[in-house]
């Protein structure tokens, strides 16, 4: 008995039926604690998220943030919690009443959901789906529908405006963000997340697909808002944006969807590209990987809070922009590429035999590193013609006669490239 | 004959989400709730796709089926504001639907659950088919020459050529 209530973390059920529960009874009470455990787990570190954003963005702005509740202001935001709770609950005349109840609850519920498939340990993770990567881009959509849902019920224009914007900035980042998660899940030959990190034991797949990692992470900051694609919440010209109706704990639960989603999509990159627990002995102490995984976490989520404080904000059609006419096709010829680049590594015999082995990856990581190095140059020849494109443009609208001129400079400069 | 278990309770609640919600769709006179419930309905049957152990197809149902199609329904409707008070919920066409559905219900009675449950009916506990699927298997058999290689390939030229007119149709004519 004692050998089965050891690790009482992966081996509840077992342990309870030998000690005469029923053992249905008991499987369902193991899930049921488990599924609390890690629902609260990201609600609870909500909390921290929001004074370690408040901190450094106030050391960005030269002020001191949080200092007065608790030892370094800790539990500040217990106190802002507090408040919101015991604030007037307003809903606005005409609103929607339950569509504009529900809204703040699925905006939470599409983030808390996302980790059910995040691989903690070697030995823990709440759901080791087969398709945990589809399982993520699935769930994340749901958040859309609740930004959607709630400028809509609030029936205000901006509210609605605001949805708008958001809707089409999250289904366009969405393309990239999900072109850049197959490069993962062709290298590894697996959708399910443990799989990923037990295939990144010898290689993490941010030296195998770099850039893969860097759309990934472009895209997973616009995904969630941030700057500088926080255009969701454009003070100076949507007021405030989709939540600009809620008040109290519904404009918290807003708040608090926007601080884990952040976090999360860190955590996402951390499984994808940075090997999620791997690290010295994480297979054989399993709470250590636990340590790495939220290391690497905080050391990714640190540089997003700093730029976030430090970056502006982009036009709408700049951000568009950027999405359709860079991101997606950088992020297809990138899958194209990477693809051939896998099919010929398999070709030569380089694919490693034994993924976990750090020396039988390095064949198949050069072949690949050459792969991406020929996207790097599509994506600069991508960058050269716009910007040729717009010197032009601004050349001719400056002096219409120059335009001509400017064009045959521009053809004798090709002809000179050639 | 039915006996309770957790994955009877699951099946009962998807089942009851995916017709309340497909109720919900018919009936509602504000077109957003109906979207709205039309969402419920999908979730309803991604949630018996898991419970058929396809969870492909449940990931896919959300992914395509709410995170794109409704909403781009909801999109379509609200930017169309006259549309979510109407007055009555019948439209002229409504026996149409009406004879279709029952046509279906009469096929599905018929063909799937008159041989489990019908007077021959001994076979109810038999699984329908042994081969239990998984992605793999399922990714194979997209690209497969000896399988669906030629149903997917079509069904691709088909969404890439839809793709292209509705970018024709949408350019401005320069």
């Amino acid at each position: 008995m004692e050998a089965v209530c050891e690790n009482i973390f992966s081996t509840l059920a077992p342990c309870l039926t030998s000690s005469g529960w029923d053992p249905s009874l008991a499987q369902f009470v193991s899930i049921l604690l488990g599924v609390l455990l890690i629902t609260t787990f990201p609600l609870l570190l909500a909390l921290l998220l929001i004074w370690a954003e408040r901190k450094v963005a106030a050391r960005v702005q030269d002020r001191l943030g949080p200092n007065r509740v608790g030892p370094f202001g800790l539990l500040q935001n217990i106190a802002d919690a507090l408040k919101l709770i015991t604030k007037e609950d307003i809903t606005p005349a005409g609103a929607d009443r339950i569509v504009y109840n529900m809204a703040p609850v699925i905006a939470v519920l599409s983030v808390i959901l996302i980790w059910a498939v995040v691989p903690f340990t070697s030995t823990n993770i709440g759901a080791d789906l087969d398709i945990g990567v589809l399982y993520f881009v699935a769930i994340s959509s749901i958040g859309t529908l609740a930004i959607m849902m709630a400028g809509w019920s609030s029936n205000n224009k901006y509210a609605l405006l605001g949805s708008f914007r958001v809707v089409a900035q999250l289904v366009s980042y969405e393309v990239p963000m999900v072109l850049a998660l197959l490069v993962p899940v062709m290298i590894a030959g697996t959708m399910s997340m443990q799989g990923l990190a037990v295939h990144q034991l010898g290689m993490w797949f941010i030296f195998t697909a770099p850039v893969s990692a860097i759309i990934f992470y472009v895209s997973n900051l616009a995904e969630t808002g941030r700057a500088p694609f926080d255009l969701i919440e454009a003070e100076s010209e949507l007021v405030a944006g989709y939540n600009i109706e809620y008040s109290g704990m519904k404009f918290g639960l807003f708040m608090v969807n926007e601080f884990i989603h952040a976090f999360t999509a860190n955590a996402l990159f951390t499984v994808l590209f940075l090997g999620a627990w791997a690290g010295p002995f994480a297979t054989e102490v399993p709470i250590l990987g636990f340590v790495y995984f939220m290391v690497k976490t905080a050391l990714l989520y640190v540089p997003s809070l700093i730029l976030r404080a430090t970056v502006p904000r982009v036009r709408i059609d700049q951000m568009m922009a950027f999405n359709w006419k860079f991101l997606v096709p950088v992020s297809v010829v990138n899958v194209l590429v990477i693809a051939l680049a896998l099919k010929i590594a398999q070709g030569l015999g380089l694919t490693p035999e034994n993924a976990t082995d750090f020396v039988s990856n390095i064949p198949q990581t050069i072949v690949l590193l050459i792969a991406n190095l020929v996207v790097v140059v599509f994506a600069l020849t991508l960058v050269r013609g716009s910007v040729r494109k717009e010197r032009l443009m601004t050349s001719g609208k400056r002096a219409e006669p120059a335009a001509g001129d400017a064009e045959q400079k521009a053809l004798a400069a090709t002809v000179a490239g050639h | 004959m039915l006996e309770i278990t957790p994955n009877t309770i699951a099946f009962l609640v998807f089942a009851l989400l995916s017709v309340g919600g497909a109720l919900g769709v018919v009936v509602s006179t504000n077109l957003i709730h109906g979207a709205l419930f039309l969402i419920v309905s999908l979730f309803g049957g991604a949630g018996l796709f898991v419970l058929l152990a396809a969870p492909f197809m449940a990931a896919v149902q959300i992914l395509v089926y709410i995170g794109a199609i409704a909403i781009l329904i909801i999109f379509a409707v609200m930017l169309t504001r006259s549309m979510t008070s109407l007055s009555e919920i019948f439209n002229r066409q409504w026996w149409i639907s009406a004879i279709v559905a029952v046509v279906m219900l009469g096929l599905l009675l018929v063909g799937a659950i008159l041989p489990v449950w019908g007077p021959s009916g001994t076979n109810a506990m038999l699984p329908v088919s042994d081969a239990v699927g998984t992605t793999v298997d399922l990714g194979i058999a997209l690209v497969d020459g000896n399988q669906f290689v030629l149903p997917f390939e079509v069904a691709s030229l088909l969404l890439t050529a839809a793709m292209i007119g509705a970018i024709v149709i949408a350019r401005d004519n320069e």
